[in-house]
């Protein structure tokens, strides 16, 4: 079962890399992981779309790493989903009317026009994204790129982290 | 303090600040400068190892003798991947190790330089946290901060790789630095609604049992375990790692778990209706399959380590803290019980399942046997006090564990969870640093100790008199062999071992060997070696085909232990 992973972390070099390890640890296959920054300067977001069993286990272990700050399994909540797709689509001057047409049942946007080709932007959840290009496959995809998915809840439950840690965290040393 | 200083000296004064006085390392060209600056700070004494995975062993004896975070410093390279085996030691057993490697010219990174490795990419998976410093101004805030997160919350290691051109640099220090680490904030008190579900469980227990281990070592937890023990008259098992957090000699206590624990101890575990494991991580030697593992126990498991809970056993109460403070406030809020009829029950089946195997001689030789050498050793370490034993990892490991009457705390050192041959010589050196009024014996196989023994020339260049090692040499990579004899049909491929007279080795070495062959010589031996005013060497020539028993093949359950072989040789 696909599973919808968002953390967020601390933007330092390797983090990448470090939650990436766990995964490959596990042998889960990655679908799709976005990173970028988020509203805090210094936290970056990753949602993470994986192919796997035991995320609970992956989730906890995720937790272990120190710039991990906020992992949450959002699969099953309410929540708005985006993808990009960048395709380039053979379009040959007769084909053109047509496949502009159904950009615009799609609300997706042509970013490029060569002599025989056109690149389209299409934006939406990832399913519409996969019907877009079921959709044009007919013409010829010559290239395509999609982002993987980002998702958020709906509502006004925040998912955030301070970087500061607060005054009330404890620090408690070995006992030796 | 205002004063510039180049990395090295940084990293020096860093050492000092966290309380550290001892280094374990070997020098190399990336880690020069720090060896440049070195002299310039007597107080921080430097051992030179023979190998680095000697320097990382030895910092992780340091710190489970000593309770503090034990430091290793090797170069890039050949250096560093030398210190990636006790890295992953310190992983699996958490221990608090800080790993200090020297890593080329920031200009040379990624670029092949010679002795280049990408060592923190390495050991990703087995540190709790590594950095690459090459800007010298942050030295103080990460030396800062990796001291803390090994040495807090589930102990673990720490890598700094530092370019060579950061510790050549100079800057003014900024020693005013505060950990803020928003990523890593240990839960230590427990949530209080689920210590009262535990409560209430063990309240209303018939056969519960309390299974301890390293976490309440490392949580200093040892007395309110006892207390609580007292209290409740439940009885306690101790893992591997929990030998000596409660005294095996307590009415109490009942034994080793697992794949080589003690019959009535696994059978106990096999009725109980509550299980309280508490600083344990249910290790696959230790449940057996974990599907047959506790088929009746509700199982409350304090961790403080979340992601350990319910990782390999369905766990009815989690508990993530502070093994000591849960405990504390169990104490206080746990009503008084007595042991009634369980423990009884318990006891009468251990005078069923009493292990033979100590009894197993060939019947055509008087051979010395390991048991032999094990009554001695136990007879010599409760008598004299003022000690700790390391073992290896093997056959006499597992008969080190059965055999010895552990009673307190940080006294019995050794491998488990990577089960890390060629531990126990390394990590007596940075024991016997750690505690220089205390005799460290080292317990071995033939196999184990080939494959560090040269820490012997370590241990005779600083002067170090306090390390006793048993050879238990029964010319065979026993625990393998065993295997093979038990499940492969005696096809012993790979396991005879020659080694060479490990007397003159010492001797080679300018310490005391001795030699011993039969019952009569084992106290005498173990008399003399621990009188001398120097480190020694004692080859031990047991029986070769003694077994470890009980034991529970490989992936089965814990309910099914062999406790002799299918054909045993003797039993007169």
């Amino acid at each position: 079962m696909k599973r919808t992973i968002v953390a967020l972390m601390q933007d330092h070099p390797g983090v990448l890399h470090r939650v990436v390890s766990l995964f490959r640890r596990r042998a889960y296959n990655i679908d799709s992981l976005t990173v970028g920054t988020t509203e805090t300067p210094g936290v970056s977001r990753m949602t993470i779309v994986v192919d796997g069993g035991d995320i609970e286990q992956v989730t906890k272990q995720l937790y272990r790493l120190i710039e991990v700050l906020k992992v949450s399994d959002v699969t099953n909540d309410p929540v708005v989903e985006r993808e990009i797709a960048l395709i380039k689509v053979h379009a040959p001057k007769a084909a053109r009317a047509e496949l502009v047409a159904m950009c615009t049942v799609f609300h997706a946007k042509t970013v490029d026009v060569g002599p025989n080709t056109m690149i389209v932007e299409v934006t939406g959840e990832p399913a519409q994204v996969d019907r877009f290009l079921d959709v044009i496959r007919p013409f010829g995809i010559k290239e395509m790129m999609r982002t993987g998915r980002i998702s958020m809840i709906r509502g006004s439950q925040a998912h955030q982290a301070a970087l500061e840690a607060p005054e009330d965290a404890p620090a408690l040393a070995l006992a030796g | 303090m205002s004063e510039e200083r180049t990395g090295a000296q940084i990293i020096c004064e860093a050492l000092l600040r966290e309380g550290v006085d001892v280094v374990f390392g070997i020098p190399g060209g990336a880690i020069m400068p720090f060896y440049h600056a070195l002299p310039e700070y007597p107080e921080l004494r430097h051992i030179l190892c023979r190998h680095e995975q000697g320097a990382g062993h030895a910092a992780e004896g340091y710190a489970r003798a000593s309770g503090r975070a034990g430091v290793c410093v090797a170069t890039s390279g050949p250096g560093a991947t030398n210190l990636v085996t006790p890295i992953a030691d310190a992983w699996m057993d958490s221990t608090p190790i800080v790993a200090i490697t020297g890593q080329v010219s920031s200009l040379a990174l990624g670029k092949d330089a010679f002795q280049e490795t990408d060592i923190t990419g390495i050991t990703v998976p087995i540190t709790k946290h590594n950095y690459l410093v090459n800007d010298l101004s942050d030295l103080p805030q990460v030396f800062k901060e990796a001291f803390h997160i090994a040495t807090t919350g589930r102990p673990g290691p720490v890598l700094i790789d530092v370019t060579k051109d950061a510790q050549q640099a100079r800057v003014v220090p900024d020693w005013d630095v505060k950990v803020n680490l928003p990523g890593y904030r240990p839960t230590y008190t427990g949530n209080r609604r689920q210590i009262r579900e535990a409560i209430q469980l063990l309240q209303n227990a018939e056969k519960p049992l309390i299974m301890a281990g390293n976490g309440v070592i490392w949580s200093g937890g040892h007395q309110e375990l006892r207390a609580l023990a007292e209290r409740t008259g439940i009885p306690v098992i101790t893992t591997l790692h929990g030998k000596g957090v409660f005294p095996e000699d307590h009415p109490l206590s009942i034994g080793m778990p697992g794949m080589h624990g003690w019959v009535h101890v696994n059978r106990a575990i096999q009725e109980c209706d509550v299980l309280l494991n508490v600083g344990g991580r249910f290790d696959d030697r230790v449940t057996g399959k974990t599907s047959t593992f506790a088929p009746n126990a509700q199982v409350i498991h304090i961790d403080i380590d979340p992601s350990e809970i319910g990782k390999n056993i369905k766990t009815k109460v989690p508990i993530v803290g502070d093994a000591q403070i849960v405990l504390q406030t169990m104490v206080e809020e746990m009503p008084e019980r007595t042991a009634g009829d369980w423990l009884a029950h318990i006891r009468s089946m251990q005078e069923k399942h009493q292990p033979r195997q100590r009894y197993l001689r060939r019947p055509d030789t008087a051979a010395l046997m390991p048991h032999d050498v094990y009554d001695g050793l136990n007879m010599a370490l409760q008598s004299r006090g003022a000690c700790k034993v390391v073992t290896d990892v093997g056959q006499h490991q597992m008969w080190a564990a059965q055999l010895i009457d552990w009673m307190s705390p940080r006294t019995h050192i050794t491998s488990g969870g990577a089960g890390t041959m060629g531990f126990s010589v390394p990590a007596a050196l940075g024991a016997a640093v750690a505690c220089p009024n205390e005799t460290i014996w080292v317990i071995c196989g033939d196999g184990g100790f080939q494959m560090t023994n040269q820490e012997l020339a370590t241990i005779k260049q600083e002067g170090l008199h306090n390390i006793k090692v048993a050879i238990i040499n029964n010319g065979y990579l026993g625990m393998v062999r065993q295997w093979q004899e038990l499940f492969e049909n005696r096809r012993y491929s790979g396991t005879p071992l020659t080694g060479p007279d490990f007397a003159l080795l010492a001797k080679a070495y300018g310490l005391p060997g001795i030699v011993v062959e039969t019952v009569e010589q084992v106290d005498e031996a173990i008399k003399r070696a621990w009188d001398y005013d120097d480190s020694v060497v004692i080859d031990f020539r047991v029986e070769r085909e003694a077994n470890v028993f009980p034991i529970v093949p490989q992936g089965q359950s814990i309910a099914d232990m062999l406790t002799e072989a299918p054909e045993p040789v003797s039993a007169s």
